[in-house]
């Protein structure tokens, strides 16, 4: 080369060339920043659910001693999941909703498997802060709708686990679940 | 440090003169907190809240460093280990009370702090960034305070720890994997436990670094005062030590005697019955509300019922409730008055009186039931609180007549005497 390197004597370096030494500080620097990005990749995942807990996710419950207009809350992904046997009349209330009208717009028919109408199988967390609606236990209120009813800030579901009233922007969520049995659903 | 007629440091013995010169800590306390940092003579009792609140955080972190070495951060025995504290650790239970209760007496002396700030415009140029750096120690104590509420594993603990973390899952696309992200699974358990653990031990030495900023910011351009005028002369002005540190003290003292009958008479009075039983993720508690100092807030997060501008119910509570603190960012920008005091601003002082009401009844609604007539008087204060600072303020600072401002401090404090004021003829 020309010149003393590390120097950069301008007058050696006049015009746009690019110097050696130009192009060793962008690909030192550039290694090192990718170097130092894929360091965060570990720091940042490990924050994420590890092995275990995405382990637990699915349980079986069953549901044979549950009698129509009765509930119990199983336990998926240490989250309580409601099971529900609902009424003929339950079930007539949820379809007689006009659906344009409700916030989270869904049929009883779209949160429950065909044949299985009556079984309405939800998370039993409410969507809006998540706490435990009222309603699956023996005794609970139900709530103006008849479903379930959020004693934190006053949501309220309709027979079909759907928002009606209060803070909360969606229905219940209904978790992927199929029956193994007549007697048997596996959720997750 | 600040002004030309500040003390100089001088050290007299050897060794002092030896430290002097490898490492000059004496001369740093001498001149941030000794006889080398001049204070306006005229500080009232609102300016010995600071000091109140380093003593604050002084208390938190001793009795939480012993809190730690008995304490077992695993959702198996969390609880029980908070109860081996109380029962079976020689003075665990003063030791946690202390720290329980500390975190009540650190907002409580906080709060006065900021609002005194308000008041008097201690936000105003050149201490914007001491005011913005007090923000961000607020926000530090806020998040260092629930997640110390969390560990505990009581049943307010769990669902305080669902709520708050399930704010974050009203963020559009985002929010739900953010969520598990920070809580580590579906919902609060061992991971986010063990995570609050360990940030709850780092975040207070975060805020001691950001207060050592927050009081390094202050002494460029020295201490506000209650007239708001800045510092003319030598007159204006004494030693912090031994003057301030001995008034500090003499506050400090009070503070204590009320800490400690809190502490020793009604350790549970600002705590929830409810965190006494263990966390149970199956079961809400009929009633779930924040510790105390966060009620302002939670009003706000309440306040939004209903879909606003295609804007979920949900993410414009959280919005509103993050913008509630963020707005004091702007503070500094959003009132103009040239003024810094309200004792000199006829119509501000009203307003800043409304104000004070004002959290006063959000924070009254924020730890009530989520029912009426509760949700409908927050939504009121909410609107409010925002209008104080975005359309309020910048409108009175434009048209508002202030009252004369005195000459100078010692003119504020002795009058014009000349006699008595000698000593204002500046070098």
């Amino acid at each position: 080369m020309a010149h003393d390197a590390g120097t950069g004597i301008p007058e050696l370096t006049a015009g746009d060339e690019v110097r050696r030494r130009d192009f060793i500080n962008i690909a030192a620097v550039g290694a090192a920043s990718v170097g130092g990005l894929a360091v965060l990749i570990p720091l940042i995942s490990q924050m994420s659910p590890s092995a275990d807990v995405l382990a637990e996710s699915s349980t079986e419950i069953d549901i044979s001693q549950i009698k129509p207009g009765q509930a119990i809350k199983g336990v998926f992904r240490k989250q309580p999941v409601f099971l529900r046997n609902l009424t003929p009349k339950e079930i007539a209330e949820a379809n007689a909703v006009s659906v344009a009208s409700l916030r989270d717009p869904q049929t009883l028919a779209e949160r429950t498997k065909p044949g299985k109408e009556n079984w309405l199988i939800t998370m039993g967390v409410c969507t809006h802060l998540g706490c435990v609606p009222l309603g699956a236990g023996e005794g609970e209120v139900k709530g103006e709708f008849g479903g379930y009813f959020c004693p934190c800030h006053g949501s309220s579901y309709d027979t079909a686990a759907r928002i009606r009233k209060g803070p909360a922007p969606k229905n219940l969520e209904v978790p992927e679940y199929t029956f193994t049995s007549d007697t048997v659903v596996k959720i997750g | 440090m600040s002004f030309p007629w500040a003390n100089h440091y001088n050290p007299q013995h050897p060794f002092m003169k030896w430290m002097d010169e490898k490492l000059p800590v004496p001369r740093l306390v001498y001149n941030a907190v000794g006889s080398g940092y001049p204070v306006p003579r005229n500080l009232n009792y609102w300016w010995n809240f600071g000091f109140m609140a380093l003593a604050c955080l002084g208390i938190q972190i001793v009795t939480g460093v012993i809190l730690a070495m008995h304490y077992a951060a695993n959702g198996l025995v969390a609880f029980d280990s908070v109860e081996h504290i109380m029962r079976d650790v020689n003075w665990g239970w003063m030791l946690r009370y202390a720290h329980a209760n500390g975190a009540s007496a650190f907002f409580v002396v906080i709060y006065i702090h900021i609002f005194r700030g308000f008041f008097f415009g201690s936000y105003k140029a050149p201490r914007e960034m001491v005011w913005l750096l007090g923000v961000v120690i607020f926000l530090l104590m806020m998040a260092t305070a629930f997640m110390g509420y969390v560990l505990p594993w009581g049943q307010m603990s769990f669902w305080g720890a669902k709520v708050i973390t399930g704010l974050f899952s009203a963020i559009p696309l985002v929010g739900e994997p953010l969520q598990q992200w920070l809580l580590g699974g579906f919902a609060p358990d061992n991971a986010a436990l063990n995570r609050f653990f360990s940030l709850h031990y780092l975040l207070p030495f975060v805020i001691v670094g950001v207060v050592v900023l927050h009081i390094w910011a202050l002494h460029i351009p020295g201490s506000s005062n209650p007239t708001g005028v800045e510092v003319k002369s030598e007159s204006d002005t004494v030693p912090f030590y031994p003057y301030f540190i001995a008034k500090d003290g003499w506050t400090l003292g009070a503070f204590l005697f009320i800490y400690c009958a809190v502490l020793f008479f009604a350790p549970n009075m600002l705590g929830h019955p409810d965190n006494y039983i263990p966390a149970n993720p199956m079961s809400t508690p009929a009633h779930i509300v924040p510790e105390w100092y966060f009620w302002p807030f939670y009003a706000i997060l309440r306040a939004f019922t209903a879909d606003f501008f295609f804007i979920p119910a949900k993410l414009m509570g959280v919005l509103a409730m993050f913008s509630a603190i963020l707005v004091w960012f702007f503070l500094p920008w959003l009132d103009r008055s040239p003024v810094r005091s309200g004792w000199y601003r006829p119509m501000f002082k009203w307003f800043f009186a409304v104000l004070c009401i004002d959290v006063l009844v959000l924070g009254y609604c924020g730890g009530s039931p989520a029912a009426e007539p509760f949700v409908m008087i927050s939504q009121i204060a909410s609107v409010y609180y925002f209008m104080h600072f975005l359309i309020i303020l910048p409108i009175i600072s434009s048209i508002e007549q202030p009252l004369p401002l005195p000459f100078s401090i010692t003119e504020a404090v002795l009058g014009k005497d000349e006699t008595a004021a000698s000593g204002a003829v500046a070098a």
